[in-house]
């Protein structure tokens, strides 16, 4: 086999242009942008190309970030307008030489790349993430509850969900509506509404049946296009609304 | 919206180049769904004039046969024909016709929910309200 040297793999360095959005709500009116040139290979991801500045140039830019690898979902941001995770996105599928990053829409900004995720959390608290059962399997004598490979199809693409909030920052009705529960907690309530394990269907319907829950999504998809994860939040909405509707049981 | 929620507001929701046709079809049923409610009201204005006797209500009808109440009238039309077609869309997708089945999901991730058959009524749609608008413009200069 050839010998495939990290210059071969890497590729050629480019020079990009980096503009990241600056805003501490302590101290600022607006946000401003700054500007940095950082080197890029075709591997080089945006988080990457943060660090580089947050290293090199300017060590105090706000951003959030842990595993690297799409897992905690903490590096959500507008990445050339539309929200992505920044070590899920690398600059050359980008496509351009400036890449602009500003932190993900109708989240509060805690400062610059960084908002806050509270309410992401209280909405998803809010619709009972767990199974909901009058037994437990911790009993001694009780089996553990047993799942046809059909049973989990039915939910196991919810269950990929890390909270990186990218559905709500794409959400149009999100971006005008403060009370709307939002694509996240709804994909999250069919996950469990659909795992035949649970029983707690009709308390979960009941949370979401609200003029700010299921009824303010009109089906605009955003938030599926948008999901690192493939969990597709506008199906499963749909899909509850099945059930609130009598289309499903 | 306060700077404090950092909502995106009504500029963000309007914004159509991002997300695709599904985005651009919200924001035109949004706009059909608000110009046909302006139709509305201005109808039951309209009609209204038929209280105003023969006369009145003659010389108001008047107003929809200049060129602009044509053109106005065709956009009705489109409007009329968009909301309808998509708003079955729609509708069948809200109760899970046509968004796929739930499955684990492959990289590069493509949601099902965005699928060609939901792309297929969308251009119907459009396509629908354009040809509606042209026959409605060629009846209405054509008499």
């Amino acid at each position: 086999m050839a010998q495939v040297s990290i210059e071969d793999q890497s590729g050629e360095t480019t020079l990009i242009t980096l503009r990241i959005a600056r805003y501490n709500p302590q101290k600022d009116d607006s946000k401003s942008f700054m500007e940095f040139e950082v080197p890029a290979q075709k591997w080089t991801t945006v988080l990457e190309a943060i660090l580089d500045v947050k290293k090199n140039f300017d060590h105090s830019v706000a951003v959030r970030y842990s595993c690297r690898q799409a897992t905690c979902g903490s590096c959500g941001m507008i990445i050339n307008g539309k929200p992505r995770l920044a070590c899920f996105t690398k600059i050359s599928e980008l496509n351009s030489n400036v890449v602009t990053v500003e932190p993900m829409n109708n989240f509060p900004i805690i400062r610059d790349l960084a908002v806050k995720f509270e309410r992401l959390f209280d909405t998803h608290h809010k619709i009972k993430p767990f199974l909901i059962r009058d037994d437990t399997e911790l009993e001694t004598d009780a089996k553990e509850f047993l799942q046809s490979p059909e049973e989990l199809e039915q939910y196991i693409q919810f269950a990929n969900c890390i909270k990186c909030g990218l559905c709500n920052s794409a959400c149009p009705t999100m971006a005008m509506d403060s009370s709307f529960v939002g694509p996240q907690a709804l994909a999250q309530a069919y996950r469990y509404v659909a795992d035949s394990r649970d029983k707690g269907k009709n308390s979960r319907l009941k949370i979401i049946d609200d003029s700010h829950g299921i009824w303010r999504c009109h089906f605009a998809g955003s938030c599926s296009q948008v999901c690192p994860k493939g969990v597709d939040p506008a199906m499963g909405i749909q899909f509850l609304r099945g059930y609130l509707l009598g289309f499903r049981s | 919206m306060t700077q404090d929620e950092h909502k995106e507001g009504i500029k963000g929701m309007a914004n159509p180049r991002r997300y695709g046709i599904e985005r651009v079809a919200y924001i035109l049923m949004r706009l059909s769904g608000l110009g046909l409610l302006g139709y509305f009201v201005a109808h039951i204005y309209e009609t209204s004039n038929i209280l105003k006797g023969r006369m009145g209500w003659d010389e108001f009808l008047q107003l929809t046969q200049t060129t602009e109440g044509h053109i106005f009238m065709a956009i009705v039309i489109a409007m009329c024909v968009f909301h309808t077609v998509n708003g079955i869309r729609v509708m069948m997708g809200h109760v899970g016709v046509g968004v796929g089945q739930p499955a684990r999901p492959d990289y590069p991730y493509t949601p099902a929910s965005q699928n060609y058959r939901h792309k297929i009524g969308i251009y119907s749609a459009i396509i629908l309200s354009a040809v509606a608008m042209m026959y409605g413009l060629a009846v209405m200069f054509g008499e």
